[in-house]
């Protein structure tokens, strides 16, 4: 039975941040969903790793929260009846669910890009061994979590001996086609800090993790993005347990950037969660803060019309400041 | 205990211009523009900077440059080297003056 985790907007940080008011001084309020052009379906929170940041709290122990195959064919026809470009595939580890080949086989021959969110360590598992061919075969593009470029920040956040297991993935996908500049072999490594800081500039480590994983390991990637950790589950607990929880989300108000308010990922993607609610962000689904339609009821998968949820009003709370701290932040990476 | 130094003090920077705002303006304008990426990258300037507040022993500078060359994307080892690099220049400094004693002993003794 999974404990249910407190809310930031429960603790009490001093002074009381507002994430509505500061997009309201900023000009950039009330923030509004365009067409949504994502499809993020989270396949549940089952997973072979036990991440020390995971907002999604995921872990050996989520079999009980993982998606139907029901719900997996409403996502597929909500991608038929919606303007989706991409499907998002995101857990846990999504490669863990059993209906996964289906879902991406299904929406690759729909002609819709589809990206796997992938921990890189799941690949070594023997039922897994084939999996980085046949992405490869299917053209998609695979998010891989690697929080640094050297072992202490990959191993502190992801457990020991993880650093050595993900290069050895990465030559994997490398192996079979990934990371040289192919669009139909993409690799994309995301970062996050491992600690109570923000993320740098995409741009300028992007230079340095791509010369350091060539020299020192032949590894090569096609881009960087990189994403802040969240006051969420997992990381919300080690800030409390660290005493940090104050001085970052002071970090994460402080660093609020307008400009990074246009790219966020909620206005153009709708979040799937494993029993087919649906939400603004992966976020807010970690939270239980599922979107409203404009009348002000929820969404299944199953009932709803993507194109009526344009101009929703978009479901805000303090965690916000996450993705527009800094360079801007999403799963996506920087927004600005 | 009480302390000199006060962590807080460095989010109070910026009220140094209290007294004389025009200078604290090109102060801060100089210091944005040394900071800025250029023929070295940020990243590097903040481990400069991490090896000079070591070896001018600044408190609030270790504790921003800590937390700058974290988000800039080093790691503990890294910034280490970067300490260590300041400890040797600064016990250099101390030994190549030694030269000085060692002339001072060899001009005197027999």
């Amino acid at each position: 039975m999974r404990v249910a985790r407190a809310r930031l907007d429960e603790v009490l940080v001093d002074p009381s941040p507002d994430f509505d008011a500061a997009l309201d001084r900023a000009g950039r309020g009330p923030l509004r969903a365009g067409l949504a052009e994502v499809l993020q379906v989270n396949l549940g929170r089952l997973c072979n790793m036990t991440c020390r940041h995971c907002h999604v709290d995921a872990g050996p122990d989520g079999h009980d929260q993982m998606m139907s195959a029901e719900t997996v064919e409403a996502c597929l026809a909500l991608l038929d009846r919606g303007a989706f470009h991409t499907l998002d595939v995101t857990g846990g580890a999504p490669e863990l669910h059993p209906r996964f080949t289906y879902l991406v086989e299904q929406a690759a021959a729909r002609g819709r890009h589809v990206i796997d969110r992938c921990n890189l360590t799941v690949l070594l598992l023997p039922r897994c061994r084939d999996l980085p061919a046949w992405l490869a075969s299917l053209g998609v593009e695979v998010v891989a979590s690697l929080p640094h470029y050297r072992p202490r920040n990959t191993d502190a956040q992801r457990g020991e001996g993880t650093f050595k297991r993900s290069i050895e993935a990465l030559r994997l996908l490398n192996a079979v086609g990934y990371g040289s500049g192919d669009p139909r072999r993409r690799l994309t490594l995301m970062s996050n800090p491992a600690g109570a800081f923000l993320g740098g500039a995409q741009y300028a480590l992007e230079r340095e993790w791509r010369a350091s994983l060539e020299k020192e390991h032949g590894v090569r990637f096609d881009r960087l993005l990189v994403l802040n950790n969240m006051p969420i589950a997992r990381f919300f607990d080690w800030l409390v347990a660290s005493g940090n929880l104050e001085a970052y989300v002071r970090r994460l108000v402080t660093a609020f950037n307008p400009a990074a308010v246009q790219g966020l990922m909620c206005k153009t993607t709708l979040s799937v969660g494993w029993d087919g609610t649906l939400y603004d962000c992966d976020f807010n689904q970690m939270l239980e803060l599922p979107l409203r339609t404009a009348d002000g009821a929820g969404a299944r998968v199953a009932t709803v019309d993507p194109v009526a949820l344009s101009g929703r009003r978009i479901v805000t709370a303090r965690h916000c400041f996450g993705c527009t701290a800094g360079c801007g932040s999403s799963c996506g990476g920087a927004t600005s | 205990m009480d302390s000199y130094y006060k962590p807080e003090h460095l989010h109070r920077f910026g009220d140094i211009g209290q007294g004389q705002e025009t200078l604290a303006a090109k102060f801060f304008d100089y210091y944005r523009a040394v900071f800025a990426e250029g023929a070295l990258s940020a990243r590097e300037k903040a481990l400069i900077a991490l090896a000079v507040a070591h070896a001018v022993q600044c408190p609030y500078c270790i504790d921003a440059y800590s937390q700058e060359c974290l988000e800039k994307g080093s790691d503990l080892e890294q910034m280490t080297e970067a300490v260590h690099v300041a400890v040797a220049i600064r016990g250099g400094a101390s030994l190549v003056h030694g030269v000085q004693m060692l002339e001072h002993v060899q001009k005197s003794g027999m």
